[in-house]
């Protein structure tokens, strides 16, 4: 209880002095490792909103459908298509990241880092279609094709007319869409749907879809998910990055934690630190009964420490829709804009309703960052400070394991065979205060 | 508050209720900053009291007030630290500062207007840097809610001014429900969802019921709630800014006076036993 106290004290007092960073970045845990994923840039200044939608779509192409309530009736050049990379490069710039330092030889304080190391990615599975085939509308308000996607904007009256209407267009909408299309109806919403276009998709000469992207005014700060959850059959992850010029932004309407973070664990996990994340994050999932939405990343996009890849340049960030930057001049860390990700793993029970976000004005800089501290190669024998050191070693490597069995839920026994570490051999005598004395 | 020795709890029991209100507002601190991630720093908190209170202090003696006392302003100290969030050490203390002097100078028909902790959030999203409030922070644990019902009913039926709590509840819950789930079709987990929030109780049972500052005629209190109860939902959900609840009572202060002089009714005392008359 005291050291989470005392911990945000740290953490004050360690950005108040704006530190720098002296460990290595060694592996992130990108988005990859998630099934069934949906990730969504946003991108958001006053009433202004610019969203990037990742297709990660499997299927036939001819059986897919996208629909997603729009604010207005969008023009043509309001609609765009995006480019993957970018999402890749978001991804890995937001990532959780692991990093190391190597302990100095404590009989010859000077320190001297060694080189930087790297570790291969560990390969994850590839991830499965996302959900998005969904119903539509009855007053065809424009009609559009943009790249690869065939588009229609509806607004409809009824959602029983709507949802009729879909099937009846050949859009493989599931049953019971119309109970979840009415909300948005009666607030007057449009709806964007997209399909293939088989002609101009062979055009492009590749399989997968593009990213779609559109652009629209509303006071409104949210992000539809109800709709993707019709056909769902187990939990869902969502990755949403949230580009904005101020501050750092939350979940209005559902509970926003901050991941724990800036822990030490043992350097075991190098090799298998995307299994580590994925229990760490299922872990924290279940506490919250899947009721929360989990802050990833926070940061100014002009700069990182330690970076998990290069920030977005300019011309990335505007083609990710970030429409206030002027020029190439304002880089660095002062650059107007900000960068969220959440991470969001729901099912329908535990998130009833779609997800309102504000931009707060906190500006304080969050990373899921985990540390790796590689021992000293040395024996006790060599000074008497390495003797003390050999003492702080075996402790720091018992707090090593069970924070790791807290983090993941993994056996402490499993994870100290693991670390080489016999159950507390002289545990209770080192902690005896008369060894001291003689 | 004197020391009882043996006698404490039968004595706070007999004490003022705002004791009370005290004692579960300290716990719901401690339980948002260790169990629930508020990121609130320790020294914030500490900030926000000596602020307050050395203000309290200040203005006791400029305004020679002997009989009054510290109860009020440590309850609006701990309303700040619940509600507000800040990644500055100086915005807390400043905006207790703020509300504390309002308590002395803003006072029409000589009581003070404003709720200070519904002033002190008011001010600090309007006029203070990297100030913001994290309305989702409590989680929509039922056991929270549930808890804070009971805390809360404890306190209003002492302070017998638990009728606004309800009619704010009543009227905002019939506005929900008659437009978003009847007339929108949101399904009624989507309801449950809303009310079951931690910020929405704190709010009925903590703020909107501060007895010092809400019309003292019983009719005037059902107007002054259905007038917060529009005004917050007109605020979230029609024009999708967000705190509705804390704008919605800020904004409907400024008709409390209007309400006392058309509804006549004697002033709020605090049944107290410490000695301390507001």
């Amino acid at each position: 209880m005291t050291t989470r106290l005392i911990f945000l004290l740290l953490t004050l007092l360690i950005s108040q002095t704006s530190q720098a960073f002296c460990g290595f970045y060694v592996a992130k845990a990108d988005a990859s490792l998630y099934n069934q994923a949906s990730q969504v840039v946003m991108t958001r200044k006053d009433d202004k909103t610019v969203l990037s939608l990742m297709n990660d779509y499997q299927g036939e192409l001819k059986d897919f459908a996208l629909v997603v309530p729009v604010p207005q009736v969008l023009t043509e050049g309001q609609i765009h298509i995006g480019d993957a990379k970018l999402f890749k490069h978001i991804d890995d710039f937001t990532s959780p990241r692991l990093v190391e330092y190597h302990d100095e030889d404590p009989c010859s304080p000077p320190v001297m880092y060694e080189k930087m190391m790297s570790a291969p990615m560990p390969t994850a599975a590839m991830p499965q279609k996302a959900k998005s085939d969904k119903s539509l509308g009855v007053t065809v308000e424009a009609e559009y094709t943009v790249g690869e996607y065939d588009i229609v904007i509806l607004s409809a009256k009824e959602s029983d007319g709507l949802e009729k209407w879909l099937q009846a267009s050949g859009y493989k909408i599931p049953k019971g869409a119309s109970s979840a299309l009415k909300p948005y109806i009666k607030q007057n919403l449009k709806f964007f749907v997209a399909k293939v276009n088989l002609k101009e998709q062979s055009k492009t000469g590749s399989k997968f879809l593009r990213p779609l992207q559109f652009a629209f005014e509303s006071p409104k700060f949210m992000l539809p998910i109800r709709l993707g959850m019709i056909n769902a059959k187990g939990p869902q992850d969502l990755l949403v990055y949230i580009l904005t010029e101020k501050g750092r932004v939350e979940s209005s309407n559902y509970q926003t934690l901050k991941l724990p973070s800036n822990m030490d664990i043992p350097v075991y996990i190098k090799d298998n630190f995307a299994d580590f994340y994925k229990a760490l994050f299922e872990t924290q999932v279940k506490k919250q009964n899947l009721r929360a939405v989990f802050t990833e990343y926070f940061w100014n996009m002009g700069w990182c420490d330690p970076c998990a890849s290069e920030p977005l340049s300019p011309e990335e960030l505007k083609q990710l829709g970030v429409f206030w930057l002027e020029g190439n001049s304002q880089q660095g860390m002062g650059m107007p804009v900000q960068v969220t990700r959440l991470h969001v793993r729901y099912t329908p029970d535990s998130f009833p309703e779609d997800l309102s976000f504000q931009e707060t004005r906190d500006t304080e800089n969050f990373q899921g960052r985990y540390v790796l501290r590689h021992a000293w190669q040395g024996k006790p024998e060599q000074c008497e400070a390495a003797k003390t050191y050999f003492e702080q070693l075996a402790k720091r490597h018992e707090q090593e394991a069970k924070t790791l069995a807290e983090l993941t839920g993994w056996e402490l026994s499993d994870i100290k065979k693991k670390m080489n570490l016999t159950d507390a051999p002289d545990k209770e005598s080192t902690d005896q205060w008369w060894k001291k004395i003689w | 508050m004197k020391y009882h020795g043996g006698y404490f709890i039968y004595t706070v029991r007999k004490s003022d209720i705002r004791l009370w209100q005290l004692l579960i507002m300290a716990s719901l601190l401690l339980v948002g900053v260790w169990f629930r991630d508020f990121s609130l720093y320790p020294a914030q908190i500490i900030f926000t009291f000596a602020a307050g209170l050395i203000t309290q202090a200040i203005f006791l003696r400029l305004f020679k007030l002997k009989q009054h006392g510290f109860l009020s302003a440590i309850i609006t100290c701990f309303g700040l630290c619940l509600l507000l969030r800040s990644s500055t050490l100086w915005v807390h203390p400043a905006v207790a500062s703020l509300v504390m002097a309002s308590k002395f100078l803003i006072r029409p028909q000589g009581a003070h207007l404003f709720n200070p902790a519904n002033l002190g959030v008011v001010l600090g999203l309007t006029f203070f840097p990297e100030t913001w409030v994290t309305s989702g922070q409590w989680g929509q644990d039922l056991t929270t809610a549930l808890w804070l019902i009971a805390a809360g009913f404890f306190i209003g039926r002492n302070a017998k001014r638990l009728d606004i709590t309800a009619y704010f509840l009543v009227f905002y819950a019939s506005l929900f429900l008659l437009i978003r789930v009847v007339w929108y079709g949101y399904t009624l987990p989507v309801f449950f969802h809303q009310f079951q929030n931690g910020a929405l109780l704190l709010f009925a049972f903590f703020m909107i019921s501060d007895p010092m500052t809400i019309p003292r005629h019983h009719k005037a209190r059902i107007l002054h709630a259905a007038v917060v109860a529009v005004l917050a939902y007109i605020w979230q959900y029609q024009l999708y800014w967000n705190q509705g609840i804390i704008w919605g009572l800020f904004w409907a202060t400024f008709l409390v006076p209007l309400w006392n002089h058309l509804f006549p009714a004697p002033r709020y005392q605090w049944q107290a036993l410490s000695g301390e008359h507001t």
